[in-house]
């Protein structure tokens, strides 16, 4: 009996052993919780790749995560971010669209710590995620593969071939750089004529929305047209503008008459539909073919933008990954990003989206998604910009991101097109630009 | 009359605190508030709080650290866009709430006329614009109106006609924002409407028969007259309503082309949300506030003076 007592000096060495090996003993979630709130991807299925990834570092880092996916859809995602800085309170992480970043620059934490390694590893990043995910030198944030996007040119092989004698394959080859020289303005607007004469319009939005905007923004960039410079001053009333605008009128001839109405669906439908000839969006218009009209998605080609007189620039729409600084593990949250921004993770991503997302970095353009996807094989081969041949751009840049945030949401480069096209005069168009950009002046 | 319902016992039986908070309870009034306090929180949380919060925003500048007073709204004022909405959203509203009002008006008239037999299914079926969630509801009209493929300029094409810029062009735009607004908001003037018809007494109809009234004066002076205060209310609530729509326009035409079909609220959601403005899209949704309180007041001032006279 008195052999199983516990004797006051065997209880303190007990005691003193445990204390000293706690903290060695790893439960499930040992380091913690962390909560994310992610983009809710388009393509079915595209979340899966990104919660296994999640899964994959919890399991290795034992901290527990609970992943949100917010829809896009009614701004729903943006309006969680508002409530989110306004209470101080949220997810750890939070998957921001391109503009968001800025807005919120003083509520997040500097991620150069990570971008720093991430850029060595993958190569540099292109000027519009500079612009987007860097404030006064540092890093807000990282750009995030998933729903990322180039809205670069989609095209029919059998039609531009046919009706404007572009042999858009041999311009655009899969597996070999672009032979596209010839590819300019001029020649775009050439084709557009062509395909329209022929009863195949071109379908480029001209409304509000952001693929219409960011189509716009490629195409006064390919002129050097700057509403805003970067220093925050109107430079809207220049030639460079004026020749953009004439460009817009010459093209908007040949568009179909609605495409002042047309929302971020339109384009795909219309491409879908067998109507036109070519449109601007990412592959999703091309996915979206293959199943609902596999005939057509045989003959579309995803390349270049034309080249204009001050560039090839193509729109390029990309998300980031930002940890608030008012989350509680900050840490863990970093060490998250880290892992979700490997090469091995983002090709895992872009697999599971057929090849829509797209990394930031210069090293990781040729996924063999790309290299694959198909029919016809090598449609996407181009869609990364593997080359470099293009700048990818945003539109409203340079000016600063605050003022540039609000060109692009009051779409005012379509405006100015559809208000010139509509028949008003250059010089008062160009004085109705000028004053709305006043009003975005304001701090 | 409710609040002096005190019940005897409590004067008799006990004093103090104990028969204060009994007497208390005894009130009608008491428990009418203690029935109606779970609404209260509800609209003090999901509608004051909002309210005075947006009051707050509001004179806020753009990055929400400084105070500015009345500065939004004398940016706004400067601001051709602005005026514009102001412009949309008074046009919206008022050939909204005309139509509307006129449509229910006749269509209350004729469903007063069909038998009682038939009529349930008649209003039954007539409400059904109004009972649809208009979101849900706008997304089918923004089918039938689809730059490319609307279902009304198809049939159109079988005629020969052009096709419409239901959504294209900026006047055509206004037209049919306006139109839905005014396919779901009739039916509910129509159940107004015929609400009241049913409580005018027959006798008045039957005097006016007997003095020769022809069918216009029985509407003038025994119909109308008798209507008055629904007709002012209906025409009130659906004032405010349609004034803060934002749905349809947001669904249909999300304020295209060119800005020529943002009202206050959905030009409020793409300054402040969609552009990082929260103070400017809170000063451009409090701007309806003066317009509609004038409006109220207006209208609830004729009820009121009606009221007395009577």
């Amino acid at each position: 009996m008195s052999g199983s007592r516990l004797s006051r000096r065997t209880f303190q060495r007990l005691a003193a052993g445990t204390a000293l090996a706690a903290p060695f003993v790893r439960g499930a979630h040992a380091a913690g919780k962390i909560s994310i709130g992610f983009w809710d991807h388009w393509v079915p299925g595209a979340n899966k790749a990104t919660t296994d990834l999640c899964n994959e570092w919890a399991a290795k880092e034992k901290v527990e995560v609970q992943i949100d996916y917010i829809t896009s859809q009614g701004n729903k995602n943006r309006l969680t971010i508002a409530a989110e800085a306004q209470a101080r309170a949220g997810h750890d992480i939070m998957a921001m669209p391109s503009w968001e970043p800025h807005d919120k620059a003083k509520l997040m934490e500097p991620l150069d710590d990570l971008m720093e390694p991430l850029i060595k590893a993958n190569g540099a990043v292109n000027p519009t995620v500079e612009y987007l995910g860097k404030a006064d030198g540092h890093w807000l944030v990282v750009p995030a593969t998933a729903g990322s996007q180039i809205k670069g040119p989609c095209s029919r092989i059998d039609l531009l071939k046919e009706h404007a004698g572009v042999d858009i394959q041999a311009l655009y080859p899969a597996g070999s750089p672009p032979k596209a020289d010839a590819w300019t303005m001029d020649a775009y607007l050439k084709a557009a004529q062509a395909c329209h004469k022929a009863g195949f319009p071109f379908g480029v939005g001209v409304g509000g929305t952001p693929d219409s905007v960011d189509t716009a923004g490629a195409i006064f960039s390919a002129f050097g047209a700057v509403l805003v410079d970067a220093k925050g001053n109107i430079t809207v009333k220049s030639d460079t503008v004026r020749q953009a605008l004439d460009y817009y009128k010459q093209l908007m001839a040949v568009l179909p008459p609605d495409v002042p109405a047309w929302d971020d669906a339109s384009n795909n439908k219309w491409l879908i539909s067998g109507k036109g000839a070519a449109i601007m969006n990412p592959p999703s218009a091309w996915a979206v073919a293959k199943r609902d009209a596999p005939k057509i998605a045989e003959q579309l080609w995803t390349h270049g933008a034309p080249i204009g007189p001050k560039g090839r620039f193509a729109p390029f729409v990309p998300y980031f990954w930002g940890v608030w600084n008012f989350g509680r593990n900050k840490s863990a949250a970093k060490s998250l990003l880290l892992h979700l921004s490997q090469a091995s993770a983002a090709e895992k991503m872009v697999a599971a989206s057929g090849g829509y997302d797209l990394p930031a970095f210069e090293k990781l353009t040729l996924f063999k998604t790309w290299v694959e996807e198909g029919p016809p094989k090598g449609t996407l081969y181009h869609y990364p910009n593997p080359y470099n041949h293009q700048v990818l751009s945003m539109a409203g840049a340079p000016a600063p991101p605050k003022i540039a945030v609000q060109i692009y949401t009051q779409a005012i480069m379509t405006k100015m097109a559809v208000r010139h096209f509509q028949g008003e005069a250059m010089e008062k168009t160009l004085a109705w630009a000028a004053s709305e950009l006043e009003g975005f002046m304001r701090t | 009359m409710a609040d002096i319902a005190v019940s005897r016992a409590g004067t008799v039986n006990g004093a103090g605190g104990r028969t204060s908070l009994h007497r208390l309870m005894q009130r009608k009034s008491t428990v009418a508030f203690l029935m109606a306090l779970p609404l209260i929180t509800v609209i003090v949380l999901l509608v004051v709080y909002p309210a005075i919060y947006s009051l707050h925003l509001a004179t806020l500048n753009k990055s929400m650290e400084r105070f500015v007073g009345f500065g939004n709204f004398t940016f706004l004022f400067g601001r051709e866009t602005f005026w514009l909405v102001v412009k949309q959203s008074c046009i919206f509203a008022i050939t909204a709430v005309v139509f509307k009002a006129l449509i229910g008006f006749v269509v209350a008239h004729f469903v007063h006329n069909i038998p009682s037999k038939g009529q349930r299914k008649w209003r039954g079926m007539l409400l059904v614009p109004w009972v649809i969630p208009p979101a849900m509801s706008t997304l089918a009209w923004l089918w039938l109106f689809d730059p490319s493929y609307s279902a009304f300029n198809w049939i159109l094409a079988l005629f020969g006609i052009d096709p419409v810029p239901w959504t294209g062009d900026a006047y055509w735009a206004r037209f049919s924002v306006i139109l839905v607004n005014i396919w779901i908001g009739a039916p509910f003037f129509m159940i107004m409407y015929l609400a009241a018809l049913k409580s005018v007494p027959e006798q008045l109809y039957e005097a006016a028969a007997i003095d020769g009234a022809t069918w216009w004066q029985r509407i003038w002076y025994v119909t109308l007259p008798m209507m008055r205060n629904i007709i002012a209310i209906t025409t009130l609530f659906s004032l405010i309503v349609t004034f803060a729509n934002f749905d349809i326009v947001r669904v249909l035409t999300a304020g295209g082309p060119l800005d020529h079909t943002h009202v206050f609220a959905t030009w409020a959601f793409r300054v402040g949300i969609e552009g990082g403005d929260i103070p400017l899209g809170a000063s451009v949704s409090l701007f309806m506030v003066p317009i509609l309180a004038v409006a109220a007041w207006f209208i609830l001032r004729d009820i009121t003076k009606r009221g007395n006279e009577a």
